[in-house]
C-alpha cells in the first residue's frame, strides 16, 4: 500500500443545488497526503451531499474536485475508485449471502485481475480490520459493529489512497467506538489519509489532524480541532451547551 | 404495583435464543434505561413488550394482566407504544399526516386534536413544518416526529429505541432534554440507547443487558460508576 507522494485533495467552489436547495455552496476543502480530516456539521448540512459528489456519485453545479492533481468531476464512481480514493456509506449493506471474505473480494477486484489474487488481497484485509474468526460467516450473521468493519475493509480491499469514511461510528456503544478508533489509526498507519464524516465527537478530536465544520452547506469553521471544538459558532450551530459535554 | 413487569422471559429467533430468564419491572413514572453492546437483545426486548415477537417462554404482564398474548395493535391500545430505531416515519406523508396516524387507536382518537396541540408545543418545529413531506426533514426533525407520532397515541408507556441515531450533539442534547420534559409529564418511559453514559444520567434506573441476560440492575448514577460498566460500555 506506498503512497505514490501527491497532492492528495483539491476541492474549490464547489456547489450542488437540488431544485432550489443549495446543499453544498461554495465549498473549499483540502485533504493532504498522510493527513486525517474530519468532517462535522448538524444532520442536513451537506456532509454527505460532499462524499456523493467527491466520489462521482452526482455531479456538481460549480466548482472543481481534484484528486493528485487529476480532476474527478465527470468521472464515474469506479473510475475514481480506480484512482484511489474510495468511501464507505452511512448505512451499511453488504451482499447479504456472501460471506465477509466475498463481501471483501468485491472491493479486491479493483484492482485483482483474477480471483486468486482477490481472494489473497482480501484475506489479508479481513484478518487486519479484526475480522478472520468471522470470514467465512455470511454477512446477514454479523453483528452490527462487525457490519461496519466489513464495510471499512470493501473500501480499504480496494487499495486506496485515500479513504472517505461516512458515520462508521453511529450504531456503536463507546467500547466499540473505541474499537473502531484503534482501527482507523492502523489504517491510516498502513500510509491512506482519512476524510471522517461522524457525530461522536471524542472520537472525532480523537483522530482528527483538522476538523472542517459544515452548516446549511456552506463552510463555517476549518482548523484544529481543539480550536474548532471551542469556535462560537460551531458550538452554536452544532455542539449545543460545551463542547466538553459533546466531546464525552 | 408495576406498571410493567417481565417474569422469566425467554424469546428466540428459530434455534438462536436471543433473551433468556428476563427479569424486568417498569414502575409507574419512570425513566428506565436498558444499555448493552450491539446484539445484546434490547431491541428484540422492545419488540417482545410490543407484541411483534412472542416469548417462547415467561410473560409480560401490564398492571398484572398479561400483555404477552395480544396483538401490536391492542398493546398499542393499551398504552404501550415503541418509537422503532431509525424512526420509521412515513416519508411521503405530510408532518401532520405522520402524527395523525399516530392516534389511529380507538383510546387515542376522540382526543386527537388536545393531543396534536401538546405535540405541536412540544416541538414547535414540527408546527412549522406540518405540511411538508416527512421524508424532506432532517434526521433530527425526523427523531421528533417519531416521537410525536408516539406521542398522538397517548401512551403510558413510552418505549423509545436509539432515539440518538445517527445525530448531531446539539440535536441529541435537545432530544434527552424533552424525553425528560415528556416523563415529568407524566408518562413513563423505557429507553434503550447505544449513548450509554447520557442514556443512564436522565434515567431514575438502569439495566444492563448482556448475550439476552439481564447481568446488572440499579440506579442509573450507581451504573454509571460501576467498573464493568465503565469499561464494557462507556470506553473508560
Amino acid at each position: 500500500m506506498s503512497a505514490p507522494a501527491g497532492r492528495g485533495l483539491e476541492i474549490r467552489g464547489l456547489t450542488r443545488r437540488f431544485g432550489g436547495l443549495v446543499a453544498v455552496s461554495r465549498f473549499d476543502l483540502t485533504v493532504a497526503p498522510g493527513e486525517i480530516v474530519g468532517l462535522i456539521g448538524p444532520n442536513g448540512a451537506g456532509k454527505t451531499t460532499v462524499f456523493h459528489l467527491v466520489a462521482g456519485y452526482h455531479a456538481p453545479n460549480e466548482g472543481s474536485i481534484h484528486f493528485d492533481g487529476t480532476s474527478l468531476v465527470g468521472l464515474k464512481p469506479h473510475a475514481i475508485c480506480r484512482l484511489g480514493l474510495a468511501r464507505t456509506f452511512q448505512l451499511v449493506q453488504p451482499f447479504a449471502g456472501l460471506t465477509t471474505l466475498e463481501n471483501v473480494m468485491v472491493g479486491a477486484f479493483n484492482r485483482a485481475r483474477e480471483v486468486g489474487e482477490a481472494r489473497r488481497r482480501a484475506a489479508e484485509i479481513v484478518d487486519f480490520v479484526g475480522l478472520g474468526p468471522r470470514r467465512d460467516v455470511p454477512a446477514r450473521h454479523l453483528t452490527l459493529p462487525d457490519r461496519k468493519r466489513l464495510e471499512v475493509a470493501r473500501g480499504l480491499a480496494t487499495d486506496p489512497r485515500l479513504l472517505l469514511l461516512d458515520e462508521v461510528m453511529s450504531g456503536l456503544n463507546p467500547t466499540e467506538i473505541e474499537a473502531i478508533i484503534g482501527l482507523i489509526r492502523r489504517i491510516h498507519a498502513r500510509g491512506v489519509s482519512l476524510l471522517i464524516i461522524e457525530h461522536v465527537m471524542r472520537a472525532i478530536l480523537a483522530l482528527s489532524h483538522r476538523l472542517v465544520v459544515l452548516h446549511h452547506g456552506e463552510k463555517i469553521a476549518d482548523g484544529p480541532p481543539a480550536r474548532v471544538a471551542r469556535d462560537p459558532l460551531v458550538v452554536e450551530a452544532y455542539l449545543g451547551e460545551t463542547s466538553e459535554a459533546a466531546a464525552r | 404495583m408495576s406498571l410493567l413487569a417481565l417474569r422469566a422471559v425467554d424469546v428466540a429467533y428459530g434455534d438462536l435464543s436471543a433473551l433468556t430468564a428476563v427479569d424486568l419491572v417498569i414502575e409507574p413514572g419512570e425513566i428506565l434505561s436498558v444499555v448493552g453492546a450491539n446484539g445484546a437483545g434490547k431491541t428484540t426486548m422492545l419488540r417482545a413488550i410490543s407484541g411483534l415477537l412472542r416469548p417462547r417462554a415467561g410473560e409480560i404482564l401490564l398492571d398484572g394482566a398479561r400483555l404477552d398474548r395480544l396483538p401490536t395493535h391492542a398493546v398499542v391500545e393499551h398504552g404501550v407504544v415503541q418509537v422503532p430505531e431509525g424512526r420509521k416515519i412515513f416519508p411521503s406523508l405530510t408532518v401532520l399526516e405522520n402524527l395523525e396516524l399516530g392516534s389511529y387507536t380507538r383510546a387515542a382518537r376522540p382526543h386527537r386534536r388536545e393531543s396534536l396541540e401538546r405535540v405541536l408545543a412540544l416541538f414547535p418545529i414540527l408546527a412549522e413544518r406540518r405540511g411538508q413531506a416527512a421524508g424532506t426533514m432532517s434526521g433530527g426533525q425526523q427523531q421528533m416526529l417519531a416521537i410525536g407520532r408516539a406521542l398522538m397515541a397517548r401512551p403510558r408507556l413510552l418505549m423509545l429505541d436509539e432515539p440518538s441515531l445517527g445525530l448531531a450533539p446539539k440535536i441529541v442534547q435537545e432530544i434527552f432534554r424533552i424525553i425528560g420534559e415528556i416523563n415529568r409529564a407524566g408518562t413513563t418511559v423505557l429507553l434503550v440507547e447505544q449513548n450509554t453514559r447520557q442514556a443512564l444520567t436522565l434515567a431514575g434506573r438502569g439495566y444492563v443487558l448482556e448475550n439476552g441476560r439481564v447481568v446488572l440492575t440499579g440506579a442509573g448514577r450507581d451504573l454509571l460508576d460501576n467498573e464493568h460498566v465503565q469499561r464494557a460500555y462507556l470506553g473508560m
